[in-house]
Parts: structure tokens; sequence; C-alpha cells
């Protein structure tokens, strides 16, 4: 049991990294890549076809859950674990996401790749007047603020007449094809891969965040806000900038979810979403990219690949988070500790 | 917007309430009470009281044998029948609090984790409750025997003083003050304050950290046990997905009065309660939450720490 919660494969990882010369890693990266790209084939090869999912089509399932849990998980963990602020009302971005690709692409008639940025832009809007009141509070009130703030976004997409209702909106087109690869329905492969692309993006993005002066001032502020306002970083600042990224990249997922799926409604907008990226975030490690991507995925796929016991999956999966958590409070692949690092370098 | 409802139906809506804000009240206690002391969102409480309105029907249905058409009792019957259940209740809810707390915050807080660790466990504690209560119920709403026969003492312009509007007046106006004067007088509720206040000096001071908190989470359990006993009786049926609404109100409620304060949830509740009756009166019942929540930040945003202060210390001297 001490072995089990004491090893850390972060740090392992890390070592292993620090000694590989620069065309291993790429060559290591590469493959990574080449390999989670096959993945969507890897229901149907032999040896890896334990990995099937039953009722739902494995590559509909990396999709989604799985790809948009990673994202959104990705995004809310510049809040939650750059930042430390506790955001409950994640799903809201991505609502908003998916509801500008709904409107604009129904009404107006426009595609996926014009409606991404705009989609990307009213998330970072509504980041900017939540954030806005709710960042001057401190911790729990956030939690509470961002919560209503979730539910605020689904209540007003079910009364109003432009969103459809509790109907919501049918009929949302595929995006259109690029470089003779094709989103439809037949091809769900090809959504994998483009989820993926951002995916990278996105921690691409997050990693030169957290090497720079952004990262530098979440992780301060993180660690104690007093000090870190006293020592000259502008907290409200820094604290919207890593909740309007984080909204950034919910809206960005919610516009590739409404074009995937075709159809949204408010129902798919609930609070349980939330809580199941928050879930994701923590259960994998906060604050580590690798342990996020690691736990969102077995959270996102897990729950299908059970699904032969369907009415008691979400049971287990309660069961499964108290045990985890029971047996590793900081997450699979928990943060590096700075202190470690300080320390090495003393010596 | 409809303001003339808020004229001819004034004192109907500020009964109706106060009802629903003092369950409210007392279902904020078990998330008040905890914070108070741990600093930590008792996530799993929306899921006590579930059980508790579970555990009233049960014990109404099954262990005292009344079916679900059975006629309404009276006289000294009714008052025993009433008393058991509630009672029954309300110790359901608290071992079920004091289970939540062995397994999803014990272990943890002894190792000294993350308290985003801490919520994610309850959250599991949360979402196992409510899955096994709905694969129990097959997700079927259930009825409760309509024991209490629903007689009205008058009207006073058009607020009805009906018996069951009462009770959930007065049940909560005399636990709180029972409660009160517990944290306030008793040596263990002095403990509790202590525990609020230092930890560690708590500790040195020869309190028992543990006991403190299990008690905490058992007088959490009992008053969210006395609300779903409530509840119930007052709507006579129950799904397993009750406690969602109510836990996001009863949390909503305790950051409103200040959360970590015992009478900071007693006013935050009535606030509440009222807010969502006038609301819904005045621009309809779906847009009832955004009103409360807008409250909520305009609240907060003035006043940081809730409208009766965290300070937990301070307020409960």
């Amino acid at each position: 049991m001490a072995n089990l919660t004491q090893f850390n494969l972060r740090d392992k990882g890390a070592e292993l990294w620090a000694g590989w010369p620069r065309p291993v890693r790429t060559i290591f990266v590469i493959a990574v890549i080449v390999i989670i790209g096959l993945t969507p084939f890897a229901a149907s090869w032999g040896p890896t076809s334990f990995l099937n999912t039953p009722i739902t089509s494995f590559q509909n399932v990396l999709v989604y859950p799985v790809a948009m849990f990673v994202m959104m998980a990705l995004g809310l963990n510049i809040v939650v674990g750059k930042s430390g602020l506790l955001d409950l009302g994640y799903v809201a971005f991505f609502a908003i996401g998916a509801y500008s690709q709904g409107i604009l692409s129904t009404l107006y008639g426009w595609n996926t790749w014009e409606v991404m940025p705009f989609g990307i832009g009213f998330a970072m809007i509504a980041g900017v007047i939540l954030g806005l009141p709710a960042l001057r509070l401190r911790g729990d009130y956030l939690a509470i603020i961002t919560l209503g703030f979730g539910e605020i976004v689904r209540i007003v997409a079910i009364n109003l007449h432009v969103t459809g209702g509790p109907n919501g909106i049918p009929g949302i087109p595929n995006p259109p094809s690029v470089f003779g690869l094709h989103f439809d329905l037949m091809h769900p492969q090809t959504f994998f891969w483009l989820v993926f692309a951002m995916i990278l993006l996105v921690i691409w993005m997050v990693r030169r965040f957290t090497v720079r002066r952004p990262g530098r001032a979440w992780e301060a502020i993180r660690q104690d806000e007093d000090v870190a306002a006293l020592m000259g970083v502008n907290t409200l600042v820094y604290k919207l900038w890593s909740f309007v990224i984080g909204a950034a990249v919910g809206g960005a997922a919610g516009v590739l979810y409404a074009s995937k799926v075709m159809v949204i409604s408010p129902d798919m907008f609930k609070f349980d979403v939330s809580i199941l990226i928050l879930a994701c975030v923590v259960f994998g490690g906060i604050g580590n990219i690798w342990g996020v991507v690691l736990g969102a995925s077995i959270l996102a796929y897990l729950p299908e690949r059970i699904r032969f016991i369907s009415n008691a999956r979400q049971l287990v999966f309660g069961i499964v988070l108290i045990l985890m958590m029971n047996l590793r409070p900081n997450g699979l692949l928990p943060r590096k500790k700075r202190e470690k690092i300080t320390e090495k370098r003393a010596i | 917007m409809n303001f003339t409802v808020i004229t001819s139906q004034f004192w109907s809506l500020v009964l109706q309430g106060l009802a629903l804000g003092l369950i409210y009240a007392l279902v904020s206690l078990g998330y008040t009470m905890v914070y108070g002391v741990l600093r930590l969102i008792n996530f799993a409480n929306s899921e006590v009281f579930m059980i508790g309105t579970f555990a009233t029907l049960y014990l109404e249905i099954h262990v005292l044998g009344y079916a679900t058409n059975a006629e309404s009792l009276h006289g000294f019957k009714l008052a025993w029948t009433l008393f058991v259940v509630f009672i029954g209740a309300m110790i359901a809810c608290a071992l079920l609090a004091i289970l939540v707390e062995l397994v999803a915050y014990r272990r943890l807080r002894a190792r000294g984790a993350n308290r985003l660790a801490s919520l994610i466990s309850a959250i599991g504690v949360s979402i196992a409750l409510l899955e096994g209560m709905r694969i129990l119920t097959i997700s079927r709403p259930m009825t409760t025997p309509r024991l209490l026969d629903k007689w009205s003492f008058g009207e006073f312009h058009g607020a009805n003083f009906r018996i069951d509007t009462m009770l959930a007046i007065v049940i909560p106006i005399i636990i709180f003050f029972a409660l009160d004067r517990f944290v306030t007088k008793s040596r263990l509720g002095k403990s509790i304050r202590a525990v609020s206040m230092s930890e560690e000096n708590s500790k040195l001071m020869g309190i028992n950290i543990n006991r403190v908190i299990t008690l905490t989470f058992c007088i959490g359990g009992l008053t969210t046990g006395a609300a779903a006993f409530i509840y119930t009786t007052v709507y006579e049926n129950t799904v397993f997905n009750v406690g969602f609404n109510m836990g996001i109100a009863a949390f909503t409620a305790a950051v409103l009065g200040g959360i970590g304060n015992l009478r900071g949830a007693f006013y935050g509740g009535i606030a509440l309660g009222m807010l969502e009756q006038f609301a819904s009166a005045m621009l309809g019942s779906q847009w009832k939450a955004v009103t409360v929540f807008t409250v909520l930040v305009v609240v907060l945003l003035f006043k940081p720490n809730g409208l009766f202060g965290e300070a937990v210390q301070q307020t409960r001297t």
C-alpha cells in the first residue's frame, strides 16, 4: 500500500525525459502521436480488441466522451490546477460554444471553421462577464458562483426561443471536408484526429504559458494570493486570464461537440458534466497535464467500457472515485513538487 | 414582469417563503457546520437529505405499515407516529452523515491531502448514494401516505395557515434555538467553536478533534434529517434526485448568510426562500434560479463574507 501511494510515476518520467538527447525526444513524441492517432482502429485489431466498447461504437466513444473530456479537462486544469480557482460551472463555456455553433450554423449557415473563432470568443466574453465579479471573491464563494452560472446558462437555454427551448437545436451540419478528410457520421476517426490536434494545441499553449510570466503568476497566486499581490502580481488580471483561457478551451470543445453530434439540447449541459470534468482533473493529478490527460481518458472511457453492467455503472464510477481518492489523494500522476527542484539545486 | 402579485399575494408569498426557507436553512446547516470546522464543502449532504426523505417513506410504509392510501390519523396517534418518524429520519441521516465522514474525509484528512481530493471523494459518495437509490427505486417517484390531514388554522389576507406549513415553520425555529444554545453554552458546543477557530490550539487544549468533527457531521445529519421529514410531510412524495436542487439551494443559503455561521444559515435560508417565492411569482418559476444566483452575486460583491459574516468565532460568542 505504501509503495502504491508513494510511487511517483511523474517524477520517474521527468527523470527519463531529462536524460534523453533531443533526437530521441523527437522520435518518442512522434511515436506517441502516431500511436494515439491509430487508436480509432484499436478496436478492430486483434491484440487490443479488448478495448472495444459494448453498445456505443468505440470510435464514437473516443471522440465523445474521451477526447472531448481530455480537452475540457485540460482547459479546466488551467483554472483549477494552475491558478487554484475552484470552478464548478465549467460546462457553461462548453454549452456556450455548442450553442454558438448550433445557432450560427442553422440560422446563418456558417460552417464549423467560421463559427470556431466566434464560439471561442463568446466563451471568453462569458468568462470575463462571470470572472470580473466572481474572481474578486475567495475560494469557496467562487465555487458557488460558478456553479450558479452553469445552471443559469442551462436555464436560459431552456427558456429562450432562439435556443430551441428544452428541445434544443436539431440539424446542426457537420464540418465541411478539409484536405480530403470527411467529417460525418461514417468517419468518426477524422473527428478524433481533429480533436486530438486541438488537444495537442492546448497542451502546447499550456506548456508555453506555464514557463512564462502568466505561469509563474498563476503558481504564485495558487500558493498564496496575498503574498503574490504583495510581490506585485496583479492577481485579478492573471486570475481573469486563466479563467478566460480555460473558457476559450471549453468553448472550442463545445463548437466541435455540436458539429459532431448534430443535435444539442439543454440536457447535455447539466451540472454533472462540470463535476465529471473536475473529477477528471483531480483524479489524474491537479496541475499536471499528463495526469489530467490520463485521468480524463480513464474516467471518460470507463463508464462506456463497463456498459454491460449498464444499470450500475455510475454506482461503480462513484465507488472508483472514493477508492482512488483514498488511495492516491494527489491523483494518478501528481504535480511536480517545486520544493524537490530547489532541494536538488541546493545540493 | 408581474408586479401586482406582490400586493395581492404578499402574505401568502411571505408564509410560503418562510416555510420553504426554513427547510433550506435546516439543510444548509449540514454544509455550514462542516464548513465552519473543516473549511470543506460537504458535497454529499444533498444525498443525505435524499436518503432522509426515503427513510421517512420507509418508516411510514414498511416499519409502521401504513399503505400509500391510508387514512389520515388524528389526536395522540398522529402526534406519536409523526414523532417516531421524525426521530427515525433524523437518526438515519445522522448515521449516514457520520458514515460519509468516515468514508470520504477521515482518511484523507489524516494524510493532510489536498482539499479538492476530499471534495472529489465526497462527490464519489454522492454519486454512489444517488445511483444506488436510483437503482433501488427504478427511477420512480414515490408517494408517502397522507398521515397528516392538511387542515388549516385560518386565513390572513390570502395566506393559508395550513398545519403542515406551520410545522415547517415551527420545527426549524425550535431546532435552531436549541442548536444555538447548544453551540454557545454546552461544553461540546464550545469545543466545536474552538476547533473552528484553530485546530492546532484546540488539540493542545486537549480537545479530541476527530470526535468534534464526527459530532459536527452528526449535527448536520440530524438537521438535514429533520428537513427531509418536513419536506416529505409537506410534499408527500420523493424521488431519487430530490437532493440535487435542495443541495444547491441549501448551499446557496449557507453562502448567502455567511458560510460557517449558524445564524447566517438561518437568515440566509429565510432570505433565499422569500427570494425564490417572490421571484417565481413575479418573473415566472423558470427564472427562479437565475434571480437567486444574480442576487447572490450582487450580495457577495458588497458583502464578500455573506450577509452575516463568515467568522464563526466572532458571531457565535
